[in-house]
């Protein structure tokens, strides 16, 4: 039971992915749609960057002098690999995020609403 | 004894080439357009008699072209069964442009140009089949046949015509599928189908090649219209005459005998087949005999008459394959030239009938024999030939096929071809009565034009001269020995 | 330069991107020029490193001189190679074909923007295919589907609807993608493929693995359009304006199939055993996909949806020939990879040839065409003839590794979904064909068809053809070579 508890980030990563996949699939409003998959995508963010958490573990940041006589040991620093890539998908994410509401204002200019079965309807309809 | 020739590639390449030069000239210039398809299959029969004179000097001609897959080549010969089909096919394609150039004209169709490309198309695809070397190359002509042959069908665009070629399609393309899972399968275990005389594929015992022998077989069956899969054949007699005599009575359903052949005699070895198991197939054949003859009785329109008795003749061939002996399939490979040619005639006649006076049904045709006594008189000798009655080709091939039912000791078969015979009369003889016995003569009606009735006289006078002297010209009976001779290793 | 090429060829595009909206602003009808520039530079360029990854063997490069697996590493081999090549080669054909019907299509100031979409679109397909990093490989993904999701909505009154819901599902896709990555990260400490590879010979098998490989191919499926995560397709590929259409069907859901096969095989391979139970289940799903879709293929009235449903069935075939879990049925998924981005690409340019000329999309306006517009129905008939597999065309022969490789793995239900699907198949295209030559045309009015466009159609029919003869060819030099250097066969 501990061990399933200890590793309570992967919950939390879970709970937020389950949370946005729920909302993009249910939610009718366009762009309660747009929020949940901003939830998605932050959540897998969140995972990232807690894998490379370590307990004690040091900022990775050598000083500029005195590094020959630094012994480096990886489990003394945080991983920073996880935050580089997250720092690009983070970025992705404010890309896919701009497409959408661009997306979003267009759509309500056309339509004139932001809900998905109100569109469908008057696609329908023409 | 095989010496690498152009001619087999030549052979392929002038309809192919003809084909695109009728697309070129177009309405414009018809008469380009039909001195090209005069010129392709002139030049296609010249070819194939150089490629005789080969044969009979003793060497078969060959040529590799390309790899189509690793291990697998593209390549083409002219062995003595492939010769027999390469005969009919080009010798009846010249007969058929001349005779369908003058029916086009006649009737003044639509889209002729189209016509005369898919024809050339169609033809290229028939010398393919009889050219292959191994299945993969037949399978890719085969197919050729069925997609050029297709806007044949449904040419004349009226409903029942698109109905029609639809079917068709249907038919043949599912038919092909089979067919090619089996080639796949006999690619996939033994790496190797290239024709073999005797064949190559060892002992039909277990399930799993019985079960692929029965795909390949019927899929490529639904070419020559074994029943129940046959519906596809009278269906597509709504096509003009020519596309009916040539392609539905001799290349596209001879392709298939023809295929079925190769299958039983080249790749899997018939002749070790197991007893029940042959027996077994014969049997269904027979239905096929049987059955068409008596649907046959039942038709009142001419061609699909014509149709039924093309089905019965078919089964004949394969039927006397199966009896896996040496007179029979003598007997089954000669029916395929001289059916041609008499089923050939009929279409012809038919054609002419329907040009003429737009006559379409038998009961229609009391007293034509007065009117169009050359073209009825063709029809008198090729029906008369098809019920096998000496001495016109039917009764050869009839006779080696029952000779050869004797040998191999099936005795109860020879009640099958007495029965068709008869059945044949039945049906063929009352149109040969009405036409000169009954009725008389309707002043309207005139004979056929040249260019009509000199076609079907040809094959009819090419009937009777097989019959008498079966190695005329086209050295038939010498090749079915030759054929004989390498499958039993003899 | 020589050595940059593997870089050359993704980052010429994207640079080409900014010159053409930047030129945009100054001069209206010269982006398209540096499209086609910029789309010829790549295909000559991926045309080279083929040629030498045939001769020499794998290259690897470096980007930014930083070791792998530190650093980001584009490795080109066979497949590669052979990927990127077709890829460009179909782009720079349906390019050269759509300069008049962009300008019909879309509204002036549009023209550079779209342009520019085009090209930033072809150096996410170019990098996905040449990268040798999993993450580079998301980035690239992502820089696709970018610009993929814009230039669909810059159609129809529908367009942008469909765009978003094409968001919504392929951000699902590429993130599924990222966490697939995260489970490889997180289970073997590299991000580069070839060093996972011999990192993972190692691991013992554990659910963590076998999470992250079905979160990998779940990511990639959604973006390859594999049923039932196909739902985005038909509405994006229909509402989108004709050129882009043209443009994305042949080649982004193909793309996604490289990558799958990247996965599946390259860094993991069938000797896993989870791997074996995923490969069955995407046979099962391909086969329910192949029927499902050849139907919903008949039963269309837009000729576009139709043929969207027709790319769809094929892609099941690509999933079938994965799910045959033999060689032949690999060479033959491989084979119908390259072979459909050119049918499709056939196909899609042929119906917009067709919708420039006579700015209908009905399947009712199709009669007659032959007459009225050979060249069209040349195209629609190779095409056709092409999906359905009847030889000589190159569809064929992918058909023939396809279904040795199903009988070889004695999958039968793979293998009657295979020939009744093309039946199916065979349905629509006849149906088409016969509308096509077998009918006689309305009197309509029809506009001239480009030089440029007539161009593009005649190589599409004229490669189809020539593909199949040199399908022998492939085989030996380029799938072989690669099937060679995987494990687990």
């Amino acid at each position: 039971m501990y061990e399933l508890l200890k590793h309570y980030n992967y919950w939390l990563y879970a709970l937020l992915l389950a949370l946005g996949l729920y909302g993009m699939m249910s939610k009718r409003n366009l762009m309660k749609k747009l929020i949940a998959m901003s939830i998605f995508q932050w959540a897998i963010i969140y995972y990232f960057i807690s894998i490379g958490a370590k307990r004690g573990g040091n900022i990775p940041i050598f000083p500029e002098h005195g590094i020959e006589n630094l012994t480096i040991r990886a489990q003394n620093y945080v991983n920073p690999l996880p935050h580089v890539l997250m720092l690009t998908a983070i970025v992705v994410a404010v890309a896919t995020t701009g497409i959408a509401l661009a997306l979003l204002i267009k759509i309500w200019q056309n339509w004139n609403t932001l809900e998905e079965d109100e569109i469908l309807e008057k696609m329908r309809n023409e | 004894m095989e010496k690498e020739s152009l001619l087999p590639l030549l052979a392929l390449l002038t309809p192919l080439l003809g084909s695109f030069l009728i697309l070129i000239f177009g309405e414009n210039r018809r008469n380009l357009r039909e001195g090209t398809t005069l010129a392709a299959s002139s030049l296609t029969l010249l070819w194939t008699f150089l490629m005789l004179k080969a044969l009979k000097a003793g060497y078969i001609p060959q040529k590799y072209l390309f790899e189509l897959f690793p291990d697998l080549m593209f390549s083409f010969r002219a062995d003595p069964l492939g010769m027999v089909f390469l005969l009919l096919s080009t010798s009846l394609w010249l007969i058929i442009s001349i005779y369908s150039i003058g029916y086009m004209r006649s009737l003044k169709e639509h889209a002729q140009t189209r016509f005369f490309f898919c024809f050339s198309l169609a033809m290229f695809g028939a010398i393919g089949v009889a050219l292959s070397d191994n299945l993969v190359s037949l399978f890719l002509f085969y197919e050729i046949l069925t997609v050029s042959t297709f806007p044949l069908v449904a040419h004349e665009e009226s409903l029942e015509a698109l109905r029609a070629g639809r079917k068709y399609l249907v038919y043949l393309l599912s038919g092909a599928s089979l067919g090619l899972f089996g080639i796949i399968y006999l690619w996939g275990h033994y790496r190797n189908v290239s024709f073999v005389a005797g064949g190559f594929v060892g002992e039909v015992k277990d399930w799993v090649l019985i079960f692929v022998f029965l795909m390949t077989f019927l899929g490529f069956g639904t070419k020559a219209a074994l029943m129940p899969i046959h519906e596809w054949l009278p269906s597509a007699m709504i096509a003009p005459t020519p596309v009916s005599a040539l392609l539905h009575a001799v290349a596209v359903v001879k392709a298939g005998v023809f295929t079925c052949l190769r299958v039983l005699y080249f790749v899997f070895e018939a002749k070790s087949f197991p007893t029940e198991f042959s027996l077994g197939l014969s049997l269904f054949v027979s239905f096929t005999v049987i059955g068409a003859n008596l649907l046959a009785i039942r038709e009142d329109n001419l061609k699909r008459r014509l149709a039924f008795s093309t089905i019965n003749n078919l089964a004949i061939i394969l039927l006397g394959a199966l009896m896996l002996s040496k007179e029979a399939l003598k007997g089954a490979i000669l029916h395929i030239p001289f059916h041609g040619f008499m089923k050939i005639t009929l279409f012809m006649c038919a054609g002419s009938i329907y040009v003429k006076s737009k006559k379409e049904r038998v009961s229609e045709l009391d007293g034509i024999g007065y009117s169009m006594p050359f073209t009825m008189g063709a029809f008198t000798i090729s029906a008369l030939g098809l019920c096998g009655i000496p001495p016109l080709c039917g009764f050869l091939s009839k006779w080696y096929l029952c000779l050869g039912t004797l040998e191999a000791s099936k005795n109860w078969f020879l009640l099958i071809w007495l029965t068709s015979s008869f059945l044949d009369a039945v049906y063929f003889l009352p149109i040969v009565y009405r036409a000169f016995f009954r009725g008389k003569k309707d002043p309207k009606i005139k004979e056929a034009p040249f260019s009509m009735t000199i076609p079907l006289i040809v094959t009819a006078l090419g009937s009777v001269t097989f019959g008498l002297f079966p190695n005329f010209l086209f050295h038939l009976l010498e090749l079915v020995k030759m054929v004989i001779s390498s499958v039993w290793g003899v | 330069m020589n050595e940059q090429l593997p870089a050359l060829v993704v980052i010429i595009p994207l640079l080409f991107s900014f010159l053409i909206y930047v030129m945009g602003f100054i001069e209206r009808r010269m982006p398209y020029f540096l499209l086609l520039l910029s789309s010829a530079l790549s295909t000559l360029f991926s045309w080279k490193l083929l040629i030498k990854v045939i001769k020499e063997g794998p290259l690897s490069y470096h980007i930014g001189g930083w070791e792998p697996p530190w650093g980001i590493e584009y490795r080109v081999d066979h497949l590669n190679g052979i990927v990127a090549f077709v890829v460009s080669l179909v782009a720079f054909l349906v390019i050269l074909s759509f300069k008049e019907r962009i300008e019909r299509e879309v509204e002036p100031p549009r023209w550079s923007q779209l342009c520019a979409l085009f090209s930033l679109q072809l150096c996410g397909l170019l990098g996905m295919t040449y990268t040798g990093d999993v993450f580079n490989l998301y980035v690239l993904l992502e820089i696709a589907s970018f610009s993929a999701y814009s230039m669909v909505a810059i159609g129809k009154r529908g367009a942008e609807f469909s765009a978003f819901r094409y968001l919504i599902f392929g951000t699902i896709g590429a993130c599924c993608y990222l966490l697939g990555v995260g489970h490889l990260y997180i289970l073997t400490g590299s991000l580069n493929m070839a060093d996972i590879v011999t990192l993972l010979k190692n691991l013992p098998d554990s659910s963590a693995l076998r999470v992250g490989l079905c979160l990998l191919v779940i990511g990639i499926g959604i973006k390859m359009a594999f049923f039932p995560l196909h739902i985005w397709l038909p509405d994006a590929y229909s509402h989108a304006p004709s050129t882009v259409s043209a443009f994305l069907a042949p080649l982004s859901t193909k793309v996604a199939g490289y990558v799958l096969l990247r996965i599946l095989f390259g860094i993991f391979n069938p000797s896993f055993p989870s791997e074996k139970v995923l490969l069955e289940a995407l046979g099962w799903m391909s086969l329910a996909g192949a029927f499902f879709f050849s139907f919903m293929a008949i039963i269309q009235r837009e000729l576009r949806r139709a043929f969207c449903y027709l790319l769809l069935s094929e892609i099941s075939l690509l999933g079938m020939g994965v799910a045959s879990g033999t060689l032949e049925g690999l060479r033959g998924a491989i084979l119908h990879l390259i072979n459909d981005i050119f049918m499709i690409g056939c196909l899609f340019t042929s119906l917009c040839a067709f919708i420039h000329q006579f700015e209908k999309e009905d399947l009712r306006y199709l009669e007659g065409l032959g007459i009225l517009s050979p060249w069209v129905s040349l195209g629609f008939l190779m095409g056709g003839l092409s999906v359905i597999g009847i030889p000589p065309l190159c569809g064929f022969f992918s058909k023939w590794y396809l279904i040795l490789g199903t009988i070889e793995g004695e999958k039968w239900h793979l293998l009657i979904g295979i020939l009744v699907s093309s039946l199916i198949n065979a349905i629509l295209i006849f149906k088409v064909v016969e509308k096509i030559y077998l009918k006689h045309p309305h009197s309509v009015s029809l506009k001239n068809l480009p030089f440029a466009f007539l161009v593009s159609l005649l190589i599409f029919s004229v490669s189809l053809l020539v593909l199949g003869a040199l399908a022998s060819t492939i085989v030996k030099k380029v799938i072989d070579p690669w099937i060679l250097t995987l494990g687990g066969f």
